[in-house]
């Protein structure tokens, strides 16, 4: 009789909390027609500085026309996982091309960019293993840890002394117990570029200490793939490493590659193991031909052109120079990173001031041309929540004078804003 | 004896489904068939390590040999003894569209399945049924691939960007006030990866503190969501509603485990149609029980949105219920819709929090607009609102097919799991050989199937799946009854014996719950 009472009083909360109408992520920038180099956002026209399309390819006859020669052969959806007939001869092409083109044995395709990574370290990383990873990782790093269950050890980013001594912090914990430490596996997962901060991890002593105290390397080139390097292999071809010592590369195809889905390349002993395991590869749908294709395609044109890489550099450093000297508004990251952070200089309190300081900054660019967005964060969820900013992304369509038209604009605005 | 459910006249139709026991003879046979085969696992190990047999498999860098092993030997014992002795079951390249008929890429091997190369030669005209292609939207011609063609020429394929940013399309825009349309709610939202959908949609609606109540037969994807959410999880039996009951009388009654606070919400997820059982949840018990107990349904219609209900729209339909009873209706394009992606569809509120709060909407990008524009013109074809009635004849075949193709095999004597209303065919297979024989046999007589074994099934119960398509024609059907008839007497499969236990009467054991706490 208790029972029945209890059942009849409890009240649960809601579902979900209501929003307010003008909370900042709540409406979205509506794109009309292709969000390629001129943009047409809320109906204005601008020029593009905020979707990463590096390489440009989101527009390339060559790309849509080996994508429309997919669909005609393929249709759209591939109706069903890599395990049950939903695994296509372009699939195969892809696989091959991608660890052809990165000199590694074998690479696996995703169907999505952020499963990827997020499918990869639970594949490896179990309950008890041990995991260094930056402060600055990006969310879908972070879910894949959080699936994984391991143990989490964050040092400070770019920070190799913190690494160091968090190494031999574990090291004299694993001569405590040698047995557990005989079966713990260990790993270090940094980003190639990374996306909140736009510096390079630096690899080279990563690998001095991935020998020194015996710990794997997770490499995650979003960013860098296409990006860095004399051929666009990422951080490995621009530091000169050889790619056998990295154990694991991920990268996603959403960016330079303008297509859908990721990748991960490295040995066979490893990369095997994620056809099995890999939750977002086993139990999805793979990747629609035609966006195989197209990625494909996109691949032939980067070993085709192997300049664009050098050019895209040298715009990144000609923007990187001019915005600097903006009062109020402060560059973060490096002079070659195509995907930058503008900060306020002096926040005004609160994180929520910021955003809407920010909002109309880019909104004033808006209106007169230049595309811009905030960077947007989940803020309750993120270990670590970088600071508000603007995300500027230059691709190698973006001509001197358009450069140089950003750079005079968000001066302009940053004056009218801030001061 | 087929069971049929009264209950207060919340079904408006027979709920037919069964699922036989398994004969005891078939059951001992299969432990021995394990037995043997793990004996010899050790054996061919025992061989490997001491340098008797040569070890194929790939190794570690010499470089890295005195790291910390990767991957303990008996993780991958199953895989390097079991699994690949059958591997050519599964991975099957093909080369055409996946419709009703399909092109395979011969492989063969040479070294037991150790690698596999390709002939060149293409096998044609295999039937298809193992693609999850209900409604055969998979098509290289037609509206659908036109429509899909002009948008992606205008386009592009990729996006670039993610939903909060820049990636906001227009197209995405349409497709979501379509998918609203159809589902009978007030707003829907959608995102590139069904999986996906699940995994970051949950955490987002449940945290610490709230309680879920999941399948035991869930999918992956909903499982991996639960636990990332941090709520707590306790599993009921199997489309059991007096398990699910009893959970939720102790949930409410008895409040969190140490603190004995009152639970902050009570989430229930339950899949449309289960696709390793074929069976269809108990939807009308489940809303009763919820509005009883206040605590909002989840539910993952990826399997059965276009492939059941009178018009197409899935397991609410099919029963003749509200949609506004279900508080989260979720489920993907991939299945009937022949495209990728999922959706989430549910109350404005609901929709506008997600918006806001969705990892996907923040962290990840947006769909692909020719798949986009393939899901809007193909939804329209099933709702009728392209002008002409295609899509209605589509959902009535598959209908017919899945009926006919049921009874057909039942009367052979095989033992077929589920509903009868459901187009995924489970038919059991139980001992190890047979997985591999059967799915080869079938091959070789020009029909594609699926074969599961353990670790997606329980380890006795392996089975081979047909998933039905309203592409395939009766003569296609009987076609493939006829060879599995054969195959069925070649490899002695037919172990029904027309016993059908009524679900009721199955022991009802107290429920044990498991609780994790991450």
């Amino acid at each position: 009789q208790e029972k029945e009472e209890l059942i009849e009083e409890w009240q649960p909360e809601p579902l979900v909390p209501p929003i307010p109408k003008d909370h900042p992520a709540l409406n979205y920038n509506i794109v009309s027609g292709p969000p390629s180099h001129i943009i047409t956002v809320n109906g204005k026209k601008c020029i593009n500085f905020a979707s990463f399309n590096f390489l440009g390819l989101l527009d390339n006859e060559k790309v849509k026309s080996a994508a429309q020669a997919s669909l005609k052969k393929y249709g759209v959806g591939t109706c069903g996982p890599r395990g049950f007939y939903g695994t296509f001869d372009v699939h195969l092409e892809l696989e091959e091309r991608l660890a052809k083109f990165m000199r590694t044995e074998e690479a696996i395709i995703y169907s999505y960019g952020f499963a990827t990574i997020a499918s990869a370290i639970p594949a490896y990383s179990k309950r008890g293993d041990i995991v260094f990873v930056d402060e600055a990782a990006c969310f879908a790093i972070q879910k894949g840890l959080q699936a994984s269950r391991s143990n989490i050890k964050l040092f400070k980013h770019n920070d190799m002394t913190d690494l160091e001594r968090l190494l031999k912090e574990q090291e004299t914990e694993d001569q405590k117990n040698p047995r557990k430490a005989r079966v713990t596996r260990r790993f270090i997962v940094v980003e190639g570029l990374y996306m909140n901060t736009g510096d390079v991890c630096p690899l080279p002593e990563l690998i001095k200490m991935k020998y020194k105290y015996k710990v794997r390397i997770f490499l995650e080139e979003s960013l860098s793939f296409g990006v860095l390097g004399e051929h666009g292999r990422g951080i490995t071809e621009h530091f000169g490493i050889n790619i056998d010592d990295i154990d694991l590369i991920s990268a996603n195809m959403e960016n330079s590659l303008a297509s859908i889905g990721g990748f991960c390349c490295g040995r066979s002993f490893i990369i095997d193991h994620q056809r099995l395991s890999g939750q977002g590869y086993c139990f999805s749908a793979s990747l629609p031909p035609l966006l195989a294709a197209a990625a494909i395609e996109a691949l032939n044109i980067m070993e085709d052109n192997p300049d664009i890489f050098q050019t895209l550099r040298a715009k990144c450093e000609r923007i990187h120079k001019a915005l600097q000297g903006i009062s109020g508004l402060k560059v973060v990251g490096e002079s070659f990173s195509p995907a930058l952070h503008l900060q306020l200089e002096e926040s005004c309190g609160s994180r929520e001031n910021d955003v809407k300081l920010l909002k109309r900054v880019v909104d004033y660019c808006v209106n007169s041309g230049v595309a811009l967005t905030q960077a947007r964060y989940l803020e309750k969820e993120e270990k670590c929540l970088p600071p508000p900013s603007i995300r500027v992304v230059i691709t190698v369509e973006q001509t001197e004078q358009e450069l140089d038209k950003a750079a005079s604009l968000l001066k302009e605005a940053a004056q009218s804003v801030l001061n | 004896i087929n069971h049929i459910v009264h209950n207060g006249g919340l079904y408006k139709r027979p709920f037919n489904e069964a699922f036989e026991e398994t004969p005891m003879l078939v059951a001992v046979l299969t432990y021995v068939g394990y037995g043997v085969l793990t004996l010899f696992g050790y054996l061919r190990d025992f061989m490997r390590q001491w340098k008797i047999e040569k070890c194929q498999n790939a190794t570690e860098r010499d470089e890295q040999k005195d790291f910390v092993p990767l991957y303990q030997d008996f993780e991958n014992f199953y895989n390097r003894n079991l699994y690949m002795r059958i591997r050519d079951s599964w991975n099957r390249p093909i080369c055409s569209v996946p419709g009703a008929k399909v092109d395979m890429m011969e492989r063969v091997s040479h070294d037991y399945n150790w690698t596999f190369t390709y002939t060149g030669r293409v096998i044609k005209g295999i039937i298809n049924m193992g693609s999850y292609n209900y409604l055969g939207f998979a098509q290289k011609e037609g509206t659908c691939q036109e429509a899909a063609a002009k948008v992606l020429s205008q386009y592009g394929a990729g996006v670039c960007s993610t939903r909060q940013e820049m990636g906001n399309l227009d197209k995405h825009e349409e497709l979501e006030k379509l998918v609203a349309r159809f589902l009978g709610v007030e707003s829907a939202m959608t995102y590139g990866m069904g999986f996906a959908t699940n995994s970051m949609n949950i955490p987002a609606l449940v945290g610490k503190g709230c309680l879920i109540l999941s399948d035991e037969l869930n999918h992956a994807s909903l499982v991996l969501g639960a636990r990332l959410s941090g709520a707590t999880i306790r599993i009921f039996k199997h489309n059991n509603m007096q398990s699910l009951e009893k959970l939720l009388k102790d949930a409410i009654v008895h409040g969190q485990p140490r603190t004995r606070r009152p639970w902050k919400k009570i989430l229930i997820l339950v899949e449309g149609i289960y696709s390793m059982e074929g069976s269809i949840v108990r939807l009308p018990e489940v809303v009763a029980l919820k509005k009883k107990y206040k605590s909002y349904l989840y539910l993952d219609e990826a399997h059965s949105i276009g492939a059941l209900g009178p018009s197409g729209r899935g397991v609410v339909d099919y029963f003749g219920l509200n949609p506004e009873d279900v508080d989260v209706m979720m489920g993907t394009f991939t299945k009937s819709f022949g495209a990728a992606g999922g959706y989430i569809g549910g109350k404005k509120e609901l929709i506008d929090y997600l918006r806001t709060y969705s990892h996907s909407a923040v962290y990840a990008t947006s769909m692909s607009p020719p798949v986009v524009e393939q899901i809007i013109t193909s939804m329209k074809c099933i709702m009728g609102e392209d002008g002409t009635t295609v899509g209605k004849a589509r959902v009535q075949q598959l209908a017919e097919n899945t009926r006919y193709f049921r009874r057909r095999l039942k009367e052979m004597g095989f033992i077929i799991y589920g509903n009868e209303d459901s187009p995924v065919v489970p038919l059991m297979l139980y001992m190890p050989a047979k997985i591999g024989a059967f799915g080869r046999e079938m091959l070789k007589r020009n029909i594609g199937v699926v074969v599961v074994g353990f670790p997606a099934t329980p380890i006795i119960e392996s089975r081979a799946r047909f998933c039905l398509s309203a592409a395939h024609t009766k003569e296609m059907l009987d076609t493939a009854l006829k060879e599995i008839n054969e195959v069925g007497d070649l490899l002695q499969l037919k172990y029904s014996r027309h016993r059908l236990v009524p679900l009721l009467d199955r022991p009802f054991d107290e429920t044990t719950y498991e609780e994790t706490e991450d």
